[in-house]
């Protein structure tokens, strides 16, 4: 015979008033358990949320990214670089420019760590008469885009014209019914055909593409280009042509800068508000995870503390109801030898045992809760330490509560309880 | 001597206005081998002198000796273990823990003690009172006389040199009171001694000697 077969013993007798300490532990461990539960959930739901609209977004923008560089690409080199002597009127009158300046500058321009451009392509261009054709038509000399040597290798956007060959526009092809690997004799040089291409609509038409020192050759302008061709970059400034002009002009001060293709710039700045906005939402998702989280932590720190409040009154009437049923029982047990420490263990041992019964199955219900009023989460919401705290929790708060009765049935007068029976 | 109580004064007043003398200057003696009435009319302070021989209820004057030893002179803890291993109660009431079934009733002693060969003797009792079908049976399911010997049985587990009895026939038949007060007579013929406290002139047939109470002092002490 030992206290704890007694506590049992007493447990099994009065099963309801056990039931009935244990059902007010668990609730109280439930509420906790069910709001932690809740929380982490929360937190692991805005995650997600965050995470996912953040996939999203970046492959939105990718997708925008790539589509527009697409679409600027083929919008063509919408900045050239001239001579600070070319008359920008006779240019644009012209559809070429007519003063030139050293190629050299175009390596200048390469080997500077300049960002705001890139695709660099150096060109001689002029308007000549083909007169093999008695045709005017433009003559444009072209060596291939020059890497930078900062920037990883681009696919050009316009390829090498070999030496010997040409690339024709669509009006000069179309009505000779010219074909690539054929050849054409221009003002006395025989070339080869190296590509035809489609109608284009612009002064690319009537344009023959060849070498650049070919072209310098037949032009009498070696070592000369009298353009830069480049393509901008998706530069996030409000005035970007200034910026761009103030970038070349540290690097090249005897020239002057022309942006072509106003649509190219207007769909890089729909790109980058569309890029913003994202953002923004993202901002607003991540926020709206916050205050959901906020929220639930606002309702766990009313509920919990009224659910443990309660819990404790609870107990503490109930064992108040249990020391004095059990007022005689206790009498005769300190009679026949019982000290009052022994008591108070009868009386706390039982409290433990709610405890522990009370924060097992408050914590199983709290999870079970917790998780079912929750969404779909990936992870796993099972937290060991919670667990442990409600084994440790449960069984101090029922002891707690107990400790006043206990207290007061160990101090009992045995010789007053008998006599009062 | 096992029982010495000498000049014992006993006056309740914790609550009423008026303090209540329930024992004035009485002495008792019991020796080894001796079974002693204390008789009286109700209220004249026989439980209470019971109480005081027990240990339970300390006396305002007097002196208490029990089997050579001054239970007051002692911590509260250590006079409950002078209790369990020196004393044997039995009341009218019964007083069996209602959740324990008779096996653990009578053993319940123990519990201070922790003798192993505890369980054996409880077996023991068990038999010499007829028990032996009703072990697994609580309180609730056992009849007066059964009850009362069950609580005899326990008084006598520890093997205690003093037995003192408080009306234990009060609610028993003429048949379970005699089987009662010859188990009393047997434990004091085994060199034990009983403090008897009882208004029932049956019962007082049984002791060695009467020691009569009136109003709270010693009426006489007839041989």
């Amino acid at each position: 015979m030992n206290i704890s077969r007694l506590v049992i013993q007493e447990i099994s007798h009065r099963s309801m008033n056990f039931l009935l300490a244990v059902l007010g532990v668990s609730i109280a461990v439930a509420c906790l358990v069910a709001s932690v539960t809740m929380i982490d959930a929360g937190e692991i739901e805005s995650r997600q949320l965050v995470s996912d609209r953040e996939a999203k977004v970046t492959e939105a923008g990718k997708k925008l990214n790539d589509e527009m560089r697409k679409i600027t690409k083929g919008l063509g080199f919408n900045i050239v670089v001239l001579s600070e002597d070319e008359d920008i009127a006779a240019f644009h009158a012209e559809g070429a420019p007519t003063k030139s300046m050293p190629e050299e500058y175009v390596k200048r321009l390469a080997d500077s760590p300049i960002v705001v451009i890139n695709h660099l392509l150096p060109i001689v261009t002029r308007k000549i008469s083909w007169k093999e054709q008695d045709q005017t038509i433009v003559l444009t000399g072209t060596r291939g885009e020059v890497p930078q040597a900062h920037r990883d290798p681009k696919k050009p956007l316009l390829d090498l014209v070999k030496p010997g060959q040409v690339v024709l526009g669509y009006q000069l092809h179309q009505a000779r019914k010219l074909k690539p690997g054929g050849t054409i004799t221009l003002n006395g040089k025989t070339l080869t055909i190296a590509k035809c291409h489609a109608e284009r609509g612009t002064v690319d038409d009537v344009t023959a593409w060849v070498n650049l020192k070919q072209a310098q050759e037949m032009l009498g302008m070696q070592n000369l280009v009298n353009a830069i061709l480049a393509l901008e970059c998706n530069c996030a400034t409000v005035d970007r042509i200034a910026e761009i002009r103030g970038e070349i002009a540290k690097v090249l001060p005897g020239t002057q800068v022309l942006e072509r293709g106003r649509k190219a710039l207007a769909r890089a700045e729909a790109r980058n508000k569309a890029k913003k906005a994202a953002e923004v939402s993202l901002a607003a998702a991540r926020e709206s995870g916050q205050q959901i989280i906020s929220s639930r932590k606002s309702q766990a720190n009313v509920l919990v503390p009224l659910a443990v409040v309660g819990s404790f009154a609870w107990i503490v009437l109930l064992a108040i109801g249990n020391a004095r049923a059990r007022r005689g029982e206790i009498g005769i047990l300190r009679a026949i030898g019982l000290g009052s420490r022994d008591v108070l263990v009868l009386f706390l041992g039982k409290a433990i045992l709610v405890g522990l019964v009370g924060g097992a199955i408050g914590y199983i219900a709290g999870f079970l809760v917790g998780t079912g009023f929750s969404g779909p989460i990936e992870e796993s919401l099972f937290d060991a330490s919670w667990l442990l705290i409600a084994l440790l929790l449960a069984p101090a708060l029922s002891a707690a509560a107990s400790w006043l009765p206990a207290l007061v049935a160990a101090g009992q007068d045995p010789a007053v309880v008998l006599q009062d029976h | 001597m096992l029982i010495t109580l000498e000049n014992i004064s006993k006056t309740y007043d914790d609550d009423s206005a008026t303090p209540v003398v329930a024992v004035d200057d009485v002495s008792v003696e019991v020796k080894s081998g001796e079974f002693v009435a204390v008789v009286g009319p109700s209220g004249c302070g026989k439980t209470t002198l019971l109480l005081v021989a027990g240990g339970l209820l300390k006396p305002n004057g007097g002196r208490v000796e029990i089997d050579g030893a001054d239970p007051y002179q002692l911590s509260s803890e250590q006079r409950a273990r002078f209790r369990a291993e020196r004393i044997g109660f039995v009341f009218q009431q019964f007083h069996l823990v209602p959740y324990l079934n008779v096996f653990d009733n009578v053993l319940a002693p123990s519990l201070v003690t922790g003798e192993p060969s505890a369980r054996d003797r409880a077996q023991d009792l068990i038999r010499r009172f007829g028990l032996e079908n009703r072990t697994g049976h609580r309180p609730g399911q056992l009849s007066t006389g059964e009850r009362q010997r069950v609580a005899l049985a326990r008084a006598l587990l520890n093997q205690p040199r003093v037995i003192l009895a408080d009306e234990p026939t009060g609610n028993l038949d003429g048949e379970n009171s005699d089987e009662v007060l010859k188990a009393l007579g047997a434990f004091a013929a085994d060199g034990g001694a009983v403090l008897l406290v009882t208004h029932d002139p049956d019962a007082v047939a049984f002791a060695d000697r009467q020691v009569s109470l009136a109003s709270g002092r010693l009426a006489s002490t007839p041989d």
